[in-house]
């Protein structure tokens, strides 16, 4: 789904955050990304949706390589690939079910009440489906940004730090929506630093780590 | 900016602007933002104010020139000078070419009563016309289109050197050229307005696309494509035109209207309105004034659009 093939990029020329990154994102597979914070796991989760592109090697979504794909290539290819960022970006002025309805409403499908009251009840945002982002809680806002990466049924979910700002009861529940996912058959890939979430969440599915350091990309194992 | 995009905001987006502006989530996903919102609507309905009597201008004076033009055309003036006591046989034969003339209705000579009139400006009301030596004027009505002064104005040099045509081109040029001026000045102010409002609306529409980096940002990671960005902020300024533009051309066809009525006061200021048809003509504006809000925007989101990744 994803292949990176000796991947590298910088934000400055000369200046490389990333070297040799060589990934592959197997189909229903559950993959963490894990390493210290400014290591590049948000930059290499921006790679994986043409966010940014490598300043060298390979780099192919979808069998597509991203640096010959044009704009609306790209907008289609992130129609498969649903992102929970960081900062949970959402449009403030919309309510959280029209803020979840975007990617349909962008695709330009209709939304079925019903699989919306069903998606917004899965993350526990039914009552909530008429407030505004601003009102909504960090745990909140990240189950919204979930349902909002999942509505258009892509084939890879991305998660950036997703549980960053909440407490354990919540991370794991998070976790738990997104092990479900993957136990659909979504291919996963979560980028966070939290060790003992990782743990906890391999006790429950397999789950492949990768760590990255000093810009270059690891398999994890035995040290977690 | 690609072509295609350019055409793919078409007139059916045109038209939804004009009829709702504001529909589903699509449309919504640009946030009310009243500074863009109220410049849009006051800049529309300022330039459709003024726009109102650009037109009215315009056709009023394209009236006047015709009126102008036609009525001095209808008829023209031979002036006969004979040496005394020769004057009434030159002007009897004068009469005579001119009846014989194509297009020429019956010639009829002034009075002398009319002739002093016309003197009196110059020389008062007590002016003894028959004991000066005033050319005899000759009135020839034109009554069809084979009428050629040319070619009369060479027959009297030939036949009736005393005579002179004067088909009142020296009067009737001046004015027929200022009403053209006119005219042309008030279709150059309309095609000002809409370029103004063309650069007003580029500009608000600019402001509105910086103002909102961070939704054009969410929307392309969630997949849309510039052309469903660009089409919501193409439709929401497309519509406050429309509106803005729709207040404006009331304003201003209200104020045509209070205008003194042209038969009543007889002047050509009094004449600046719409008659007839004419009155349907400044319901166009709100359309036009759409259509540039329209492509205005259209132009400036795509291209800002297509500048940032």
């Amino acid at each position: 789904m994803i292949e990176m093939q000796d991947v590298s990029f910088g934000y400055h020329v000369g200046s490389e955050l990333l070297t040799g990154m060589t990934l592959s994102l197997q189909p229903g597979m559950f993959h963490f990304l894990t390493g210290p914070s400014g290591s590049g796991k948000t930059t290499l989760l921006r790679l994986c949706y043409a966010d940014l592109l490598p300043s060298s090697g390979q780099l192919k979504v979808f069998d597509q390589d991203v640096t010959e794909l044009g704009r609306d290539e790209i907008a289609m290819l992130r129609r498969r690939v649903g992102v929970v960022h960081q900062d949970t970006q959402f449009l403030d002025h919309l309510p959280v079910a029209e803020n979840v309805a975007l990617p349909l409403s962008v695709a330009g499908q209709g939304v079925d009440i019903d699989a919306m009251r069903d998606l917004l009840g899965w993350v526990q945002l039914a009552a909530q489906a008429r407030s505004y982002p601003p009102s909504l809680s960090g745990g909140e806002r990240q189950r919204a940004a979930l349902a909002r990466a999942v509505i258009l049924s892509p084939d890879v979910v991305l998660a950036d730090e997703p549980t960053g700002n909440l407490d354990w009861e919540m991370s794991m529940r998070l976790m738990q929506l997104l092990i479900e996912l993957n136990k659909s058959g979504k291919t996963v890939l979560v980028a966070t630093h939290d060790l003992n979430l990782i743990r906890a969440t391999k006790a429950q599915v397999s789950a492949r780590v990768l760590r990255i350091a000093g810009g270059t990309l690891h398999l994890a194992g035995a040290d977690l | 900016m690609k072509r295609h995009d350019f055409r793919a905001l078409n007139l059916r987006t045109l038209w939804q602007g004009l009829i709702r502006g504001d529909g589903g989530t699509g449309d919504r996903i640009v946030p009310p933002t009243g500074f863009t919102a109220h410049l849009t609507l006051f800049s529309a309905a300022a330039m459709a104010f003024l726009a109102v009597f650009a037109l009215a201008l315009a056709l009023a004076t394209g009236r006047l020139a015709d009126r102008w033009s036609s009525e001095l055309a209808q008829s023209v003036t031979v002036r006969v000078s004979a040496p005394d006591g020769d004057q009434d046989a030159y002007t009897q034969a004068v009469l005579q070419i001119v009846q014989a003339t194509p297009g020429a209705g019956t010639p009829q000579k002034l009075p002398n009563d009319q002739v002093a009139q016309l003197l009196a400006p110059w020389f008062g009301p007590d002016m003894p016309v028959d004991a000066l030596p005033v050319p005899d004027l000759i009135e020839v009505p034109i009554i069809s289109k084979d009428f050629d002064p040319e070619g009369l104005r060479l027959r009297l040099e030939a036949e009736a050197s005393g005579a002179v045509l004067d088909d009142h081109t020296q009067w009737r040029r001046p004015l027929v050229t200022a009403a053209n001026r006119l005219r042309a000045f008030g279709i150059i102010s309309l095609i000002l307005i809409a370029a103004a409002s063309a650069s007003m609306i580029t500009l608000a529409a600019k402001a509105a696309l910086a103002a909102n980096g961070q939704v054009i940002r969410v929307l392309r990671l969630i997949g849309a494509r510039d052309i469903t960005i660009a089409t919501a902020f193409v439709r929401r300024f497309t519509h406050r035109a429309a509106l803005g533009a729709g207040a404006g051309t009331l304003a201003g066809m209200l104020c045509v209207a209070l205008l003194p009525d042209m038969q009543a006061a007889g002047g050509f200021l009094t004449g600046l309105g719409f008659q007839g048809w004419g009155w349907l003509m400044p319901l166009l504006i709100p359309v036009i004034a759409a259509a540039v809000g329209f492509l205005a925007t259209k132009w400036a989101a795509l291209r800002m659009l297509g500048s940032v990744r």
